[in-house]
């Protein structure tokens, strides 16, 4: 399933591109992409297990930037 | 320029002007009174800590994490190496300046995502449809196929359909760029975006909103920036080495100099440590990862207000070093609808040629038949007409007012035994005869576009050095398009198949190809080129989903505006990536040798991104 949601506070690119890679490192996550022009992510992951794959994402990505939130 | 901040930035923008004041303040009176370091150093800890508290309050949570390369965290140890090394001021005003550089950052950005979303301004906010005889406002999402929906002067045409009452004319520049509107009236289509100028027009649907060509096209403009450059993936993998070199490196210089230079002697412990945090300032590749989708971002979307949809940055990249381009002939360099050229009658008069040979066409649907009709464009009274054949591959015999008349090829002609002759000029030439009498022919062409001329030479100035047309028209046919164009090359006679082994052959030939067609039947081409071009691709779907490039008009010299427009973005990028890289290598070289401080190393980070963005946004500019 792929599905794209936005992002709110996403200040640097370079923070965006590490976002990326973590989520990406993710089991279950098929591909992913953390745009910062568009502000968006873009998360292609395993049917059965999304929306716990969502929030294991979420929570990566708080890691890497914890102002930037994900509206769900 | 009106610049509207939102509260977090407007927040940013008073802790700088604070923090700055302080600072000049703290300048201004160490400099009068003397007074001792720990004075000092409280002094300017105070802006420092008014501008980069949340800074320190991201680094600490990201040391806590492991996140040792973080750019906040890095800055927080230069600054604090900074402190140590005795270094007030510099350490104060690099908190600073990285401040103002991330506060510019988000405001570049955030305007020119505005700008761009207001370039494709384009998405329909209602839709008023016609329920059980009531007009009803709803969102467009919430029409059916087949709903009626009514649009008034001024209003955005919110889905794809066909005109059922009313007459207006049509403004279609946000999808095409083309700012002559057209006129629409019964049965006429309109697309999705384009906005409705003089009358109030009802639309019966032909798509949900989902479908309809304003969705697909934000849809297509948005995901673009997921196609990426190999310059962006470049970026991508240098940025990840880069901070975690710099950062070693910044380590070695602090600690191995002093260690061989002098291990007791604190002044030689501080200016290593000067050099060093010096490389950590300019260790975030900020300015690349930036400015450099920006860049992109930038010219797909100032292409796409020109009517120019370019699926990627990787198309970017492919268009700009374009030096062949492949034409398919019908409905590419010419419109695909036949019209009359000539006539040339013999003994009777241009009209009354024109007119028998309408009279005997006029129950044909054959594009050719019909396209004498049209030129004709008189009524034609059918009760004249009293007998009409068609004879399979050659014509039409008729009987008008009592005398039998031919229509068709040479082939009919020697049938009736007219003594006919064949004309000078290419194309498909239709004979009239009375009986056997030969009354003369009619020339019907593919009409040339009023621009293919303009856009082949154009081509040609911007470097092009191939402009090739396959065709699977006849031989004399293609030869005289291409003499009119003065194209390079032209293949004849080619069915579906050839056209692919042409391309490939070319493809050997190039160092990149541009295959540009109407995106219905040449779908392979269109797949094997380096860069696929659909042209008038309004409405048609399969074209935008098997292009690359798709050009909302119907003209060629959208892929002259693409080519520049890509090379633009291409300059750009380039310009971007080895002033930053530069400027980077530069400070490190001349930091480690002593030679540049924290002041050049602050402008080594946050000036070249500024500097950058500033190009960056360029991209967007297209001249008209």
């Amino acid at each position: 399933m792929k599905k794209t949601f936005e992002l709110e506070d996403l200040d640097c690119a370079n923070c965006a591109r590490k976002m990326q890679e973590a989520v990406e490192k993710l089991d279950g996550v098929n591909s992913c992409s953390v745009n910062f022009m568009t502000q968006k992510m873009i998360l292609d992951a395993d049917d059965a297990r999304f929306d716990d794959i969502l929030k294991e994402a979420i929570k990566v990505m708080k890691k890497v930037e914890p102002d930037c939130t994900v509206l769900i | 320029m009106n610049i509207k901040l939102t509260r977090k930035q407007k927040k940013m923008l008073y802790r700088i002007i604070a923090a700055a004041v302080l600072m000049a303040a703290a300048a201004v009176v160490t400099r009068l009174i003397e007074m001792p370091m720990w004075a000092e150093l409280i002094i300017y800890a105070v802006p420092y800590i008014i501008a980069g508290f949340d800074v320190l309050k991201t680094a600490f949570i990201n040391m806590i994490h492991g996140q040792f390369f973080d750019e906040k965290f890095l800055m927080m140890v230069a600054t604090i190496g900074a402190f140590g090394a005795g270094e007030y001021p510099e350490a104060s005003a690099v908190m600073l300046f990285y401040q103002v550089g991330e506060l510019f950052q988000s405001i570049a950005v955030g305007r020119s995502r505005k700008s761009i979303s207001k370039l494709m301004d384009i998405r329909p906010d209602s839709a008023t449809v016609i329920r059980e005889g009531e007009e009803i406002t709803v969102g467009p999402d919430e029409v059916d196929v087949g709903e009626l929906i009514i649009t008034r002067p001024g209003e955005k045409i919110p889905l794809d359909g066909v005109v059922e009452d009313g007459t207006s004319s049509v403004n279609t520049a946000a999808l095409t760029g083309e700012s002559a509107p057209v006129d629409v009236k019964y049965s006429d289509s309109v697309i999705s975006g384009t906005v409705n100028l003089t009358g109030v027009i009802k639309v019966r649907t032909t798509s949900t909103f989902g479908e309809s060509t304003v969705s697909k096209i934000l849809e297509l403009v948005e995901n673009s920036s997921e196609k990426k450059a190999k310059v962006e993936n470049f970026i991508t993998k240098f940025a990840k080495v880069y901070t975690p070199c710099v950062v070693i490196a910044a380590l070695l210089l602090g600690i191995i100099p002093p260690l061989i230079l002098g291990i007791g002697s604190w002044e030689i412990w501080k200016t290593w440590l000067i050099r060093a945090c010096v490389f950590l300032v300019v260790s975030c590749p900020c300015a690349l990862v930036v400015s450099v989708p920006l860049s992109f971002f930038g010219g797909i979307g100032g292409a796409a207000r020109e009517g120019v949809l370019i699926k990627g940055a990787n198309y970017m990249e492919s268009l700009a070093s374009i030096d062949t381009v492949v034409f398919d002939k019908t409905g590419t360099l010419t419109k695909g609808v036949f019209a009359v050229e000539d006539i040339h009658p013999r003994d009777i008069s241009k009209a009354d040629l024109l007119d028998v040979a309408a009279a005997c066409e006029s129950f044909s649907s054959h594009p050719v038949a019909q396209s004498i009709v049209r030129a004709h464009g008189g009524h034609i009274e059918k009760d004249r007409i009293t007998e009409v054949k068609e004879i399979a591959g050659k014509g039409i015999e008729a009987v008008i007012d009592g005398e039998r008349y031919y229509c068709g090829n040479g082939g009919l002609m020697e049938m009736c035994g007219a003594d006919y002759k064949d004309c000078h000029l290419t194309g498909t030439i239709i004979h009239v005869s009375k009986g056997s009498e030969y009354l003369g022919h009619i020339v019907i062409n593919d009409e040339i576009k009023e621009d293919s001329a303009r856009a082949v030479s154009e081509l040609k100035k911007i470097g092009v050095k191939k402009i090739v047309m396959l065709t699977g028209d006849k031989e004399k046919v293609a030869k005289s398009v291409s003499e009119k164009l003065g194209l390079t090359e032209y293949h004849a006679e080619l069915l579906p198949a050839d056209k692919v082994t042409h391309i490939e052959e070319l493809l050997n030939k190039s160092s990149r190809l541009a295959f540009a067609g109407d995106g219905i039947n040449d779908a392979p081409v269109l797949m094997r080129a380096d860069v696929g071009i659909a042209m008038g691709a309004m409405g048609s779907d399969a074209a935008i989903e098997s292009a690359d490039v798709v050009l909302m008009d119907d003209k060629p010299m959208g892929i002259v505006k693409a080519i520049l427009i890509a090379r633009k973005t291409m300059r750009i990028v380039k310009e971007n990536v080895i002033f930053a890289l530069g400027v980077k290598a530069i400070i490190l070289i001349l930091g480690a040798l002593g030679i540049a401080n924290m002041w050049i190393a602050v402008f080594g980070d946050v000036g070249v991104l500024i500097l950058a963005i500033l190009n960056a946004v360029r991209a967007m500019r297209i001249k008209k």
